[in-house]
């Protein structure tokens, strides 16, 4: 019997050492291959670099970009989630709490924007943002973020205003604080919880992001985020021959993720996954 | 009235923003469906269905629809299959040794961008012996293999990395479900001489059903979306010769390579009502009694 046991637990840990590699792997393998010279990475794939070329890394930093992307990744994202944030608990909370003659339609015209892929909207987006002038603006960009993120945060957030318990705004109140008093100092450190999640949520979402900043910064490359500057690095290692330049770039582009990762992985996998339990 | 100062106030912007940059395009694109716009002149000359009868006799329509109707079988089933047994296999009841460390090593590619993992797996799939799968198979002596060259094998190389990146997800996902099942319920199956299997089928699965639903209807929007990868990844995106290709570079290509305004916006409107049946379809055939424990 506890021989069957064993013989079955070294199954499964195989299975899932496998998949662990096959995750790993790919990963690791980008991260040797930032140090090897061109003839190594069209030699064996499954060799180690002759020695660490750091070199590779500071191509990529300085020629390739990656520290103008990554840095234009930051500053849209930062303002991206916090307008994301702002807006979403305001209206949120507006939407959750107070009765008024319009509540629904508007409540319902959020939550609508979930079921459009955003496929449909793209050209006509493409020409309402050039009207405004915001082509190739990072403000452009962080509105547009802002305006697509809002349909899932505010009907989280309305939801979770929904179940907050009456008593504690009514006494804000009585004791002679403002609407907007209470919203900031009372009610939005009470949806804490929730606001972390959709935080951690909104900013994977607005980093990963590709299709828009394709669509809307299509210009100057001083604009472009992370996700397009790799994607055109990795067609320019093409025809300039620079591999290990790529691959470094990709290394410095993941490697921070990864780590941030480890370190905040609990409130990222709940972060991620509690939207869709809802 | 200072109450609907206030409720106003709060509504304007975010309202303001929503109805400019998501509403107001979503409204267009179904006007402009209906034209041959191509962005230059200032009036819309309505064309009426044109663009619609063009798009049911072209190809390269039928292709990505088709591409999509495979991306909507075997994305989920994959997914669903293997993101369960690892939750199963990961659960305190199976008591598995480092289950914690797999489930973050698991979850690991659902924080990278798509574009960056496309990137990424054009190395792992070159097709010589720098690829890392194909380094792999000289050395024991096999012919590298055309992952993304391959008309009959670049959909499936595309297909794979979706599934690489999307399993650790749903791994957490059932996880939770799975938690959530009170012990005793386990305890009960063991008594009654139920092994693993048994289980899993007669206990495990019809307990976090609900869960499993919420997770088709996810997959299943990944399916008809699929951009980015099919962009960085595929040989010409969408190929070769459109082995690959799915509607959203279709719409990106008419648009903002041919200026096709147009027609990108009536592939638009085909790929929201695709969304839709599915998400409808999905909710009625998946739809079961809903089990009380």
């Amino acid at each position: 019997m506890l021989r069957k046991i064993r013989i079955h637990q070294v199954g499964i840990q195989l299975v899932l050492a496998l998949w662990a590699l096959l995750i790993v792997a790919p990963l690791l393998w980008t991260l040797l291959a930032s140090f090897k010279s061109n003839a190594e990475i069209f030699g064996d794939a499954l060799q180690l670099p002759g020695e660490l070329r750091w070199d590779n890394w500071a191509r990529a930093w300085e020629r390739a970009n990656v520290g103008r992307y990554l840095l234009n990744t930051v500053i849209v994202v930062f303002f991206g989630v916090a307008g994301t944030m702002l807006l979403s608990s305001m209206a949120a909370y507006v939407l959750a709490r107070y009765r008024f003659p319009g509540n629904r339609l508007v409540y319902y015209l959020f939550v609508s924007g979930m079921a459009f892929p955003v496929f449909l909207a793209l050209v006509p987006l493409f020409f309402v943002v050039d009207g405004l002038g915001l082509l190739n603006t990072h403000l452009g960009l962080v509105l547009v973020y802002v305006a697509y993120s809002l349909p899932f945060t505010v009907f989280f957030l309305t939801s979770f205003f929904r179940a907050l318990p009456d008593a504690v705004a009514e006494a804000a109140m009585i004791d002679g604080a403002s609407h907007t008093r209470t919203f900031f100092q009372v009610m939005l450190p009470m949806a804490k919880p929730a606001l972390v999640s959709l935080t951690i949520f909104n900013v994977l979402g607005q980093w990963n992001q590709y299709l828009i900043p394709l669509v809307l910064l299509p210009g100057d490359k001083d604009l472009w985020v992370i996700t397009q500057g790799i994607a055109d690095i990795s067609t320019i290692a093409g025809y300039e021959a620079d591999w290990p330049g790529l691959f470094a770039a990709l290394s410095m582009t993941v490697l921070p993720v990864v780590l941030i990762y480890i370190v905040f992985q609990r409130h990222i996998q709940s972060g991620l996954t509690s939207g869709a339990l809802k | 009235m200072r109450r609907h100062g206030f409720v106003a106030g709060f509504l304007l912007l975010p309202v303001a923003l929503y109805l400019v940059f998501v509403i107001s395009p979503y409204a267009q694109a179904f006007q402009i469906a209906l034209t041959d716009w191509r962005g230059v002149s200032a009036n819309l000359n309505f064309v009426g269905l044109d663009n619609f009868e063009r798009m049911f006799g072209d190809d390269t329509f039928w292709q990505a629809v088709r591409n999509h109707a495979v991306l909507l079988v075997t994305l989920p089933v994959l997914t669903i299959a293997l993101g369960l047994a690892f939750a199963y296999l990961l659960s305190d009841s199976a008591g598995t040794p480092g289950a914690r460390v797999y489930r973050v090593i698991f979850f690991l590619p659902q924080v990278l961008a798509v574009a960056v993992v496309g990137v990424l797996f054009k190395a792992v799939y070159r097709p010589d012996a720098s690829g890392v799968i194909n380094g792999g198979l000289a050395r024991l002596g096999i012919e590298p293999v055309g992952w993304l060259t391959d008309q009959n094998l670049a959909l499936w190389s595309i297909i794979a990395v979706m599934v690489w990146q999307a399993v650790g997800f749903y791994v957490v996902l059932f996880s939770a479900g799975m938690a959530a099942i009170p012990r005793e319920v386990f305890e009960a199956a063991a008594l009654d001489g139920a092994g693993r299997l048994r289980t899993f089928f007669s206990i495990t699965l019809p307990l976090v059903w609900d869960t499993v639903q919420v997770a088709w209807v996810y997959l299943g929007i990944a399916a008809f979306d699929a951009f980015a990868l099919v962009n960085v990844l595929s040989m010409e995106q969408g190929g070769p010769d459109g082995a690959t290709s799915v509607l959203a570079t279709e719409i990106y290509k008419n648009a903002f390579g041919y200026s096709r305004f147009g027609y990108a916006s009536a592939l638009g409107v085909a790929l929201f009502f695709l969304t839709l049946t599915f998400a409808a379809l999905t909710m009625r055939v998946t739809r079961r009694e809903k089990v009380v424990y």
